[in-house]
């Protein structure tokens, strides 16, 4: 299989003709525009080492998600950033090249908090190997962590290595009723303090907090917040409907954006619907408001929007970048991707 | 391990040229090229590596910082970036050809904002003084680098810095949320940002650990936690080194992440010990320390957890601490255990190799080999939570041939760190220290894409060079001298 990608990419390269690198393609949708041949990565699958004492799981980029975390689960263990899957087919690779993570990102990190090693098929066909399968790793420039949210630009992530982390060994959820505003006030003090909380998310006047941890320690948190619990069941549907926006908030065909922001930015005067995660920090938006009042919107509270599914894509999806910074990614591309054929606009029309 | 530098002749017209071109946008006091005042800048924290630099530089503004990098470009003249010159791989080891940018005059902070729990701060403000100035707040900086009260949080970005507490807290790479500075032809700049992420590839993550040679830092924001409620220590012994490395993995597998799981062996034990008086076992083979922090219930559950795995796991005595002053000095001893080594050795060599958990009791064995064979002491202090190892080689650098010997010990145990599965250094840097063992971690061609990386950056290859990454005619060099098993290192590359 190997061969077989190494020989697609010396043709591609060769003929200079882009190609479209894809695991189970459940996120076709993000991004720009796909192009090129496809070059599924399907058949590279498997995890190739996992020993839960290490904290530490090295699987291959066609590894379906659902496996992997299945083999997490059989040893109390999990991707503590909770990828969302956006499909029964995700894959590992896929996974990092998005750079999404879920519910559990302000408290636990990103997906690039946990990548501790890669392994890289070049625009040559070459293979690299960066990082490695230890916590703490500084020899040479930190290129896994740069392929986490690369969309695939800079080649076929072949193979991951990831800190994994025990599954808490409790879990609550509370639902408080709270308007946006004192929601976001409060969702910033409990930050300040001690608290187990490890997810947020506020919709329509409503805020749900999960605690995470030791049950004495939930116990004597959930006293300090109020609010009222949740079954076990409805709340583990609730958190799953956010990572993998399957909850109502995301459904129907109005544009949905993503805006990540500093926790504490205020209310956004934007027309349209919000779910408000991460603590504040990421804030869905169903809005009908043209790209350039989101992106401004964004900006002036100190973040950045991207268009995540559905509007008019032409203007590019991400955040514009400036002359300085396009510069560097141009330049990063050239280094890994001379002939420009992986993934081609996926990331930024110019790259 | 690096051979010995030549000596440098400084060019008296070079050093003259460079002088009055910085002078003519900074202040005399802040350009020093007379060696009484550079002497002071010829090393970092690994001091076995001098080399006086030709012109040292310290700006104060960010404006400045820009016209030298600019100067130096347009003169083709190597910088240096230095912090507060602690490091322990010579990354700030100056260019005697070159100017020697000392960040020591940023030393201000800049914002605290305790609502959105972040700190904006210049380069030069030392790593504790963070934690001091959000500590009224109930916050603080994580990353707690054994050399905190002096490092400065401009290093440990360079560095990656870690600590005792990065298995559960991250390393510096996961509390940096922004830093700004200059590219080496003075570009501005700004990666992060004060949301979670920021558009684009991750060029936060890739200059954080860059040891100064992709930008220079003007300017950083750190994110501040909760300072946790309650914190214990349980402190165990052990009379086998492999059995406490069994308990560590006891540990993580009973689902618990200790705030710091650090493991000290006898002669560590014993040289601190007679130092600071922790109260160290010193009849264990090896001690463990193992944190809990966090709100007092939970403390007291894992607590009880963790004393419940280590008397399974064959530790020999347990405390607890009872108060803060007692966990304070439990872990004196482990925070002072360089000092103390100090006090037992003319000098020591400290050692970053990072392994994988499991070959704990292997690769401790391999150093006890390694003493017999050159005749040096080595007592070895762990991150055992995370797998960084810090052995520590005694030595007199007096003695040319003891000095020669270190080098030789210390680069038979990094590469043993590589054979297992590891690194050869987990949060010290590369620098100008462990150049030559890049060449057995990484193939020809994955030092060519670190080149590649760098020229993005610094296409004239100016900004801290012949620092992290080797040339491959150094490997092919160093593969010439050192041949493994019969086949050398890099056999592909053209000799010279």
């Amino acid at each position: 299989m190997l061969a077989e990608i190494r020989e697609r990419i010396r043709d591609a390269a060769a003929r200079k003709t882009p190609l479209q690198l894809r695991g189970g393609g459940s996120k076709d949708f993000y991004g720009g525009a796909l192009a090129g041949e496809v070059l599924d990565t399907r058949g590279h699958a498997g995890v190739v080492s996992y020993e839960p004492t290490e904290l530490v799981v090295t699987a291959r980029c066609g590894t379906p998600l659902t496996e992997l975390e299945a083999t997490l689960a059989e040893r109390g263990q999990m991707l503590a950033f909770e990828p969302p899957h956006f499909g029964a087919a995700a894959t590992l690779g896929g996974c990092v090249a998005a750079g999404l993570s879920g519910p559990r990102r302000a408290a636990a990190g990103s997906v690039r908090d946990f990548v501790l090693g890669a392994r890289l098929l070049d625009g040559g066909a070459r293979e690299l190997a960066f990082g490695g399968q230890v916590m703490k790793n500084v020899a040479g420039y930190d290129i896994s962590r740069l392929l986490a949210g690369s969309l695939g630009i800079l080649g076929v992530i072949l193979e991951v290595s990831l800190k994994v982390l025990p599954r808490p060994p409790a879990e609550r959820t509370l639902r408080l009723e709270l308007a946006e505003d004192r929601a976001l006030e409060a969702l910033n003090r409990w930050a300040g303090q001690p608290l187990p909380i490890s997810a947020s998310a506020w919709r329509g006047g409503a805020l749900a907090l999960r605690l995470s941890g030791a049950p004495s320690a939930l116990q004597a948190a959930a006293q300090e917040i109020g609010g009222e619990p949740l079954e076990a069941a409805q709340a583990e549907h609730f958190w799953l409907g956010v990572r993998e926006h399957t909850d109502a908030f995301f459904a129907g065909a109005a544009p949905l954006w993503r805006l990540s922001l500093p926790s504490h930015a205020p209310r956004l005067e934007l027309p349209g619907e919000q779910l408000i995660a991460w603590g504040g920090a990421l804030r869905w938006l169903r809005t009908p408001a043209d790209a350039a009042a989101v992106r401004s919107a964004a900006a002036g509270a100190g973040g950045h929007a991207t268009l995540f599914r559905g509007g008019d894509r032409s203007q590019g999806v991400f955040a514009p970048l400036v002359p300085a910074l396009l510069k560097l990614h141009r330049g990063l591309k050239a280094a890994f991707d001379p002939a420009g054929i992986f993934n081609p606009g996926r990331l930024y029309p110019e790259l | 391990m690096g051979e010995a530098l030549p000596a440098a002749r400084v060019d008296a017209a070079r050093q003259r040229a460079v002088a009055q071109a910085l002078r003519a946008f900074l202040p005399e006091r802040a350009v020093l090229w007379q060696e009484e005042d550079t002497r002071p800048y010829e090393c970092d924290g690994l001091t076995a590596y001098r080399n006086v630099p030709m012109v040292v530089a310290l700006p104060e503004t960010e404006e400045q910082v820009q016209r030298i990098l600019r100067t130096c470009q347009s003169m083709g003249v190597p910088v240096v970036p230095r912090g507060a010159g602690t490091g322990l791989s010579g990354g700030a080891l100056p260019p005697g050809d070159g100017v020697l940018l000392s960040m020591a005059k940023f030393m201000r902070l800049l914002r605290l904002d305790p609502v959105g729990r972040i700190a904006v701060v210049q380069p030069g403000v030392r790593n504790a003084a963070i934690s001091d100035i959000a500590a009224p707040f109930g916050l603080y900086y994580a990353p707690d680098p054994s050399s905190q009260i002096a490092c400065s949080i401009g290093g440990n970005v360079a560095e990656n810095s870690g600590g005792v507490h990065c298995l559960k807290y991250g390393l510096t790479v996961h509390n940096v949320l922004r830093v700004r500075g200059y590219a080496m032809d003075g570009e501005p700049l700004d990666f992060g940002g004060e949301s979670l992420d920021a558009p684009g590839l991750d060029l936060l993550a890739l200059s954080i650990g860059s040891e100064g040679m992709l930008m220079v830092a003007t300017e950083i924001t750190v994110k501040l936690l909760p300072t946790p409620e309650a914190a214990q220590v349980v402190m165990a012994s052990f009379d086998d080194v492999g059995k406490a490395g069994d308990a560590v993995a006891a540990v993580i597998a009973a689902g618990i992440i200790p705030a710091g799981l650090e493991m000290m062996d006898r002669p560590a034990t014993h040289a601190v010990e007679q130092f600071v008086g922790a109260g160290y076992d010193l009849e264990a083979a090896a001690i463990l320390l193992c944190e809990a922090d966090g709100m007092p219930e939970e403390v007291e559950e894992e607590i009880a957890k963790v004393k419940e795995v280590f008397t399974r796991a064959g530790a020999t005595r347990l405390k607890v601490s009872r108060d803060e002053a007692e966990r304070l000095r439990f872990w004196s001893g482990r925070k002072a255990a360089f000092p103390a080594v100090g006090r037992i050795s003319p000098d020591y060599y400290c050692m970053d190799g990072t392994i994988p958990r499991k070959h704990v009791g292997e690769v401790l064995g391999f150093i006890g080999e390694m003493e017999k064979k050159y005749g040096l002491r080595c007592p070895n202090v762990f991150h055992a939570g995370d797998g960084n190892l810090h052995p520590l080689i005694l030595f007199d650098a007096n003695d040319p041939e003891q000095l020669r010997r270190t080098e030789a010990f210390a680069a038979e145990v990094l590469e043993k760190c590589v054979a297992v599965g590891g690194t050869i250094t987990g949060e010290h840097g590369v620098g100008v220290e462990k150049i030559d063992q890049m060449c057995v971690q990484f193939s020809e061609a994955e030092l060519a894409a670190f080149h590649a990386v760098k020229r993005v950056f610094d296409p004239h290859g100016l900004l801290n060079p012949g620092k992290g990454v080797p040339t491959l005619a150094r490997c092919a060099e160093f593969g010439r001298r050192h041949v493994r098993a019969g086949v050398p290192a890099h056999a592909g590359l053209p000799r010279f």
